[in-house]
């Protein structure tokens, strides 16, 4: 290698030295130049800010269903209600939280990971945003539109998966289904074009000397999650156009009067539904990947591996749907092969488990908040995986489908594994958002309670599903030998809704009292951590160049650097 | 202060990534393509499940010529991106504007294919199943073309004002990119509503 060749403007000079300035203002510009902004910084901050907005109502929403169900022949609230509140709690946690704060965090993160100066598309960013906020306002106005306030207004009560015939016209009159199918339709444009531009930074915007294997792990991950959205949530649009085109002209695409087919809708849906998974939990490992390394002290293992075994859960992710649709009926070759697919899944994730396992081996690791956060997420996640497996095997699948053990296995992945990296990754990078850094002691406190509220919650919830529990229930016998297990793991969501509380109040307090975090707190090793806290609307002074895939390191041991092993 | 070795230093000409037009417009295709996938699967899955008439073979006539303007107005804009990386204006203007004409052609006999299904074989998209995925179908493709259209003429409006250059040969190709997929799902939608479909 061609060593010894000084590079005056280096990464070094991408380091911003200009003392950090706070922008004065009326509060009236503040909010204008929020609304106007295209910078990504900004638009990932609205991302996040939405998101957890939207986090705080559907947690409300599943802790009204958990009271619910907290005993037989309770009436907290009516049936009518309870079916509004799971399709609202489903609906709101994929589409309003999970999308945009994966999105939020992807926008904020990939520009500054690659040394670019913004998203490759920055006014598509925006419009981006604000239709995904639209189809958020559409989809709660539901409550309040239509029949007004009193009871629960016009809310969708079709479940999140809104099987067909059920959402036609003839079994769902009114507008409740509209504002669900018209809100999901914006909120996919505004998905679809923020994966066109992710891919589009990551492939054209990355600075000089990163090629993609030099490229962040996170980048890769979001390239590949973004390949997803566009083969998956692509369907869900053309569904929502054909149930819109069933409900509005008078079409007959689910109309099964008319010779229509309401399984297709459950293809089409799953077609989406599935994939959807692994859109989510991709930037929850991409998270995984940046923090585990960090805070071990060593550089991730397996680098190439990581990269294959994601982009190889991506492409398999495309052909797993109908293990949800097992109790539809198949034909035999049919459930051999999604049996089959599925299980295939949990080899590259395994791989993946096995790295993040081989990265913290030995390493000098730091329990710090996030992870902590990244701890639990790798025991919950090889537990959800297991139960999915388990949920893979057709046979199996007919005795449990649609029972509460289905409900405690994805709550396992989404909590226990995507909010849970959600978290780490919202206590790792706060400082580099705000500039302050988040209270140590009370993330402790937010792990813990989260962690004993998740486990006694979802760890009990697989029994009442294996006795015979179905999921969407309004309400239940005495005689059935629920009753405990339904009131622990009311306790348990209750605990979680503390936590979560716990983390608001961190999340306020540290903003205006929060430790200074200065540009690099955690001794990290990606471009991020060259900036200042927060950093500057034009991200790096000069164009770092990079000659490794941990630049910063090599800028803080020039006695051994990275490149020197490449 | 440390430096950082490099051995990228010395080529540094070199690094090059692909255009963000080019790879956002193939990710645009990536998922429209996706979209139709699933209405040409609806439309093939719900062929001959009719309760009633009419039926695909009794009302639907190939549309050879109107479908030969399409697919050759795909010739007709690469001659024009050819022309503009060459710095040929009036050539481009020429084959510009006959792609449009191509296009408009094309969109003139999906009009007179639906006035007469409307009003002589009385199918519309709600008498029967067949209706309705044809015409979500068709008029997806035709929406399509309607989009390229308006891009286009929005493009030749800019080349006769003379505010088109031979550095925006580049943003052309992009456009042209999205037209070429029009052309192409063409093929497919043909293939599955006149051939298979009949």
């Amino acid at each position: 290698m061609d060593s010894g060749m000084p590079i005056p403007q280096g990464i070094e000079g991408a380091i911003d030295r200009t003392p950090a300035q706070s922008a004065r203002g009326t509060y009236l510009e503040a909010i204008h130049s929020w609304i106007v902004t295209v910078d990504h910084k900004k638009l990932g901050i609205l991302y996040i800010a939405y998101a957890l907005v939207f986090l705080l109502v559907a947690g409300a929403e599943a802790l009204m269903i958990r009271i619910q169900l907290i005993r037989p022949h309770n009436d907290f609230v009516s049936p009518f209600t309870f079916n509004r509140l799971f399709t609202m709690h489903g609906t709101t946690m994929v589409f309003l939280v999970g999308m945009p704060i994966l999105f939020g965090f992807g926008n904020y993160l990939v520009p500054l990971m690659i040394g670019a100066r913004d998203m490759a598309f920055p006014r598509l960013n925006a419009f981006s945003f604000w239709i995904s906020a639209f189809a958020g306002l559409l989809l709660y106005y539901s409550f309040i539109g239509g029949v007004g306030l009193s009871g629960t207004g016009s809310a969708p009560d079709v479940a999140w998966f809104a099987y067909a015939p059920l959402t036609e016209k003839a079994f769902s009159p009114g507008h409740s289904t509209d504002y669900w199918a018209v809100a999901i339709l914006a909120s996919g444009i505004g998905s679809i074009g923020t994966a066109i531009n992710i891919l589009a930074t990551v492939f054209c915007m990355r600075c000089k000397g990163m090629t993609l294997f030099r490229m962040p792990l996170l980048p890769w991950l979001y390239a590949t999650t973004s390949f997803i959205v566009l083969v998956a949530v692509s369907p869900l649009t053309a569904c929502q156009a054909m149930l819109l085109i069933d409900r509005y002209l008078g079409g007959h695409f689910f109309d099964t009067q008319a010779g229509g087919s309401a399984i297709l809708w459950a293809h089409f849906f799953w077609i989406f539904g599935h994939p959807e998974v692994y859109v989510l939990v991709l930037p929850a490992f991409a998270f995984a990947n940046e923090i585990i390394p960090v805070f071990s002290r060593k550089a991730i293992f397996g680098y190439p591996a990581m990269v294959a075994a994601s982009v190889g859960i991506g492409f398999i992710s495309l052909g797993v749907w109908a293990h949800h649709m097992f109790t539809i009926g198949m034909t035999s070759f049919g459930n051999a092969f999604f049996t089959l697919s599925t299980m295939l899944v949990s080899i590259p994730t395994g791989i993946k488990t096995f790295n993040w396992l081989a990265t913290i081996w030995g390493g000098r690791i730091r329990f710090t908040t996030p992870m902590l956060f990244c701890i639990a997420f790798l025991f919950q996640w090889v537990i959800a995986g297991l139960t999915g497996i388990m949920l893979s095997v057709s046979a199996w699948n007919w005795q449990l489908h649609n029972s509460y053990f289905v409900v405690a296995h994805f709550h396992y992945v989404l909590i226990g594994a995507i909010v849970f990296m959600i978290f780490a990754a919202i206590y790792y990078w706060y400082p580099k958002i705000t500039g302050r850094m988040l209270d140590d002691k009370l993330g402790k406190w937010h792990f813990w309670l989260m962690l004993i509220g998740f486990h006694v919650c979802f760890d009990t919830m697989h029994i009442p599903g294996l006795m015979g529990m179905p999921r969407q229930i309004y309400t239940y016998e005495a005689d059935r030998g629920w009753n405990t297990l339904n009131a622990i793991v009311s306790v348990g969501g209750f605990i979680q809704g503390i936590a979560v509380l716990v983390l608001v109040y961190n999340m306020v307090h540290s903003f205006f009292r929060g430790e200074e975090a200065g540009p690099d707190p955690w001794d990290a090793w990606t471009l991020e951590w060259a900036t200042a806290s927060p950093p500057p609307p034009y991200n790096f002074a000069t164009d770092p160049v990079v000659a490794s895939r941990r630049p910063l390191w090599d800028l803080k041991h020039p006695e051994d650097p990275d490149s020197a092993f490449e | 202060m440390a430096t950082i070795p490099l051995e990228h230093a010395h080529n540094e000409a070199e690094w090059r990534l692909p255009t963000r037009g080019v790879v956002a417009m193939t990710s645009l295709i990536i998922a429209e393509s996706t979209i139709f996938t699933i209405f040409v699967t609806a439309y093939l899955y719900n062929l001959g499940r009719d309760t009633h008439g009419p039926t695909p073979k009794e009302v639907l006539d190939i549309p050879w010529f109107y479908s030969i303007c399409l697919i050759s107005s795909s010739l007709f804009i690469w001659l024009a991106e050819h022309a503009i990386e060459h710095a040929k204006m009036a050539a481009f203007r020429l084959w510009w504007s006959v792609t449009i004409l191509l296009g408009l052609i094309f969109l003139y006999g999906t009009a007179i294919e639906w006035h007469k299904l409307i009003f002589e074989d009385h199918l519309t998209i709600s008498t029967n199943l067949f209706g309705t995925c044809y015409y979500s179908l068709v008029g997806l493709h035709a929406s399509h073309v309607v989009v390229g259209l308006i891009m286009m003429l929005v493009t030749v409006a800019f080349a006769f004002t003379r505010h088109l250059h031979p550095e925006h040969a580049y943003r052309v190709k992009v456009l042209a990119l999205y037209w070429h997929f029009v052309d192409a799902v063409w093929i497919v939608v043909f293939t599955v509503v006149y051939v298979v479909g009949r």
